[in-house]
């Protein structure tokens, strides 16, 4: 007799043979053949198990499972998961054999993408209307404000920002208390308060999305932070490529006027503040603070040295506070919920919460806000839920073209300021790109010095000329040219441009470079030494071959290849001509017969 | 009247705002229209359930714009806000989709299982 492991049981019963029953039978069949399971898994039907309401009814032996209301699109999920991973379909099971909390989530909130998120600088996103006033202010907007205005001097509220340990969002993490307060300390007629909204690092939206969905925060915080410094006159510098949140600013700040927030005589208090946009034309170096202002002054985006620093000559040579969006967006809760709530969350140095943006090879894509301290395991197993299709975690970039790579050994880390810099990598704006096996580190690096040469403001020569020098010897390294004095040259230069550049982007251009090269030197000498590319990325060390015994010669393989480098007769093997082989890979996606490989 | 005192009158007449508590709105559909919900197609969705509810002469439900909640992937998303304060995710919304949801969840209170966020994130 023949012995199954499992046993599928169909109920044949008038409703739910009504109910599809017969078709789920069929598929059931179906989809056991296509996973070569038939001889596995027997198929029975069987009477009715009395949850007619809830079918068509579907168990599974020897586990025991009901799946109730089961469609037949269902079937090849049931089949995938359960009969051939063990994994229950946890969706489609009958109530009361769901666990306590395995109920399929009908609000977002219920997830576990989102339970383990902490949302303070995103509180409103996504929640209340942004064109909308008055929805701000049910969410207790503009209460902070009221607050400040009519119950605080600024010392209270720039000890207040102090206390609750808030740091720069934007990259650096510098204390935001202590630069309020030398804000406050240069004594001058006019003094500008300025938002940094130019998000250029590639794959972080944090800002726009804040911009977007609660722009009304930004001002509230940005009007405080008149009030604490002793300003009159507020500029947001946001991008021109995010046309809706320059229209959802505008508008918020049209209605922030009629409501009396900004502008002359702020809620009858005496104190007047007025806040401009102004768009940047999108070169990646107006992110930096210097660089910013001189664009906000209509001059060129060119970075000046500091000191003196923008708290003592900023724009136009008047002591200015240049804080991030995210940065902005927490004020009015620590202000109204006080320096010690906020001082409770996240670890001893990194107080609150960071927003992350996470893409790359990761399931979850998408905005997080984290307590500080939380491990990047969390971050992409909880919350990203993983890898896609199985492969392994290598590694995760933070801080896009400044920040460098964390490689799987270091992901129990709590994700914090001074933690990332140790590891060589630093927060950044919170860009958070996941990659996996099939990742070349050193293709990587080069993507991203691509970035900083396409991006450098051409002022200082270790940026315009080192930077240029560094792509050059990486190119020379992916396309299988380069030797191992080529790495310590890279080096060399990486650690000469680090000292010497003028501002912060040409700073940590080389961050991306020196981190991969601490934790990936290996993939780095099998590029050099042996011409071989790891991750089988690097084009000019991989070849496509064609298996001479798996190969049918149906030419399917030829006649997809776009350059015609593939040819063959019938009942004989194809070959690949390898010199006019331009590796799409095409050829090994559309053989039918899995008879194409790469070779690294 | 004193700004304070108008925010004051603001606030307590926002109340139920977004919440749909007030009386003369029963419910509350707010669309995700951030620059990922609107290269999803939000406005398509956005404007199928006006229609929608145009059509079936529905007063007391009132559509929003709202901003990003962070899962951009499952863009456009839709979430529906009842009298008790319960709140529904309709995720990777279409214009067809839009009929079901408001024949079955605006009209007869019964959610439309097989759109929500559970069966696309575990």
């Amino acid at each position: 007799m023949q012995i199954y492991r499992s046993h599928v049981l169909i109920c044949n019963d008038s409703t739910c043979a009504q109910l599809d029953s017969g078709k789920i039978m069929e598929e059931f069949g179906a989809q056991l053949k296509k996973n070569k399971l038939e001889n596995e898994v027997k198929v029975l039907t069987a009477g009715c198990p009395g949850m007619c309401e809830q079918g068509p009814v579907v168990v599974v032996y020897p586990e025991g499972t009901v799946y109730t209301m089961v469609k037949p699109e269902n079937v090849k999920e049931i089949v995938e998961e359960h009969l051939l991973k063990r994994k229950i379909v946890k969706r489609l099971l009958h109530k009361d054999m769901m666990e306590e909390g395995d109920t399929p989530a009908k609000a977002l909130d219920d997830t576990k993408y989102f339970k383990k998120q902490l949302r303070i600088a995103l509180r409103n996103c996504g929640i209340i209307n942004p064109e909308d006033i008055n929805e701000y202010i049910e969410h207790d907007g503009y209460k902070a404000l009221e607050k400040v205005l009519t119950g605080m001097t600024p010392l209270e509220v720039i000890d207040t920002v102090k206390k609750s340990g808030l740091r720069g969002r934007g990259g650096g993490g510098f204390p935001t208390g202590l630069k309020w307060e030398f804000a406050y300390k240069s004594q001058d007629d006019e003094k500008y308060v300025c938002c940094n909204a130019d998000e250029g690092d590639p794959g972080a939206f944090m800002d726009r999305s804040i911009l977007e969905g609660d722009p009304h925060s930004i001002i509230e915080a940005m009007t405080i932070a008149g009030y604490a410094i002793g300003s009159k006159q507020g500029f947001i510098y946001v991008r021109a490529e995010y046309p809706i949140a320059v229209k959802r600013l505008d508008i918020a700040i049209q209605q922030a006027k009629e409501h009396g927030f900004l502008g002359e005589n702020v809620l009858n208090t005496g104190f007047s503040f007025d806040i401009e946009l102004r768009l940047g034309a999108g070169a990646f170096v107006c992110g930096e603070e210097t660089a910013l202002m001189t664009s906000i002054e209509g001059k060129r985006g060119e970075p000046r040295p500091r000191p003196p620093f923008p708290a003592v000559k900023g724009l136009w040579q008047k002591p200015t506070l240049l804080n991030n969006v995210e940065t902005y967006a927490n004020i009015p809760v620590i202000i109204l919920k006080g320096p010690e709530w906020f001082a409770s969350i996240g670890t001893e140095k990194s107080k609150g919460t960071k927003v992350f943006a996470i893409g790359g090879k990761i399931n979850n894509t998408g905005l997080i806000e984290i307590p500080m301290g939380t491990t990047l395991r969390e971050v992409i197993f909880d919350i990203g839920g993983g890898i896609p299709n199985g492969k392994k975690f290598k590694a995760a970039q933070t801080g896009g073209p400044s920040g460098g790579c964390i490689p799987a050994s270091h992901m129990d880390t709590p994700i914090e300021y001074d933690t990332l810099v140790q590891l060589g990598s630093m927060m950044g704006s919170g860009g958070l790109i996941v990659m996996d096996e099939d990742t070349c580190m050193v293709d990587i690096a080069k993507f991203f010095l691509e970035f900083t040469v396409d991006e450098s403001c051409g002022k200082c020569p270790p940026c315009r000329i080192g930077t240029k020098r560094m792509l050059e010897i990486l190119e020379k390294i992916t396309s299988g040219k380069g030797t191992e004095e080529d790495i310590e040259k890279l080096e060399i230069l990486a650690n000469n441009i680090k000292l010497s550049a003028l501002c912060g982007l040409g700073q940590t251009a080389p961050n991306p470079v020196l981190s991969t090269l601490r934790y990936f030197r290996d993939e780095y000498e099998a590029h050099v030494k042996e011409k071989k590319c790891p991750a089988g990325v690097c084009k000019s060390m991989i070849h496509y071959v064609i298996n001479e015994a798996l190969c049918k010669s149906c030419g399917i393989c030829a006649r997809n290849c776009p350059v015609n480098c593939i040819s063959g007769q019938r009942g004989e093997p194809y070959v690949i001509a390898q010199e006019k082989c331009i590796k799409c890979g095409t050829c090994m996606v559309k053989c039918p017969f899995k008879a194409i490989f790469k070779n690294v | 009247m004193k700004p304070i005192e108008k925010m004051e009158k603001t606030r307590e007449g926002a109340i139920g705002q977004t919440t749909g508590g007030k009386q003369d709105v029963r419910m509350r559909i707010a669309v995700g229209m951030a620059t990922c919900g609107i290269a999803a197609g939000a406005k398509q969705v956005m404007d199928a359930f006006n229609e929608e509810l145009k059509r079936r002469n529905i007063n007391d439900v009132k559509t929003v714009l709202v901003g990003c909640r962070g899962a951009c992937r499952l863009e456009p998303l839709v979430e529906i806000t009842g009298e008790n304060g319960e709140m529904v995710t309709y995720v990777n919304m279409t214009p067809e989709k839009v009929a079901r949801v408001v024949a079955e969840h605006v009209v007869n209170g019964r959610i439309c299982i097989d759109y929500t966020v559970g069966t696309e994130v575990e």
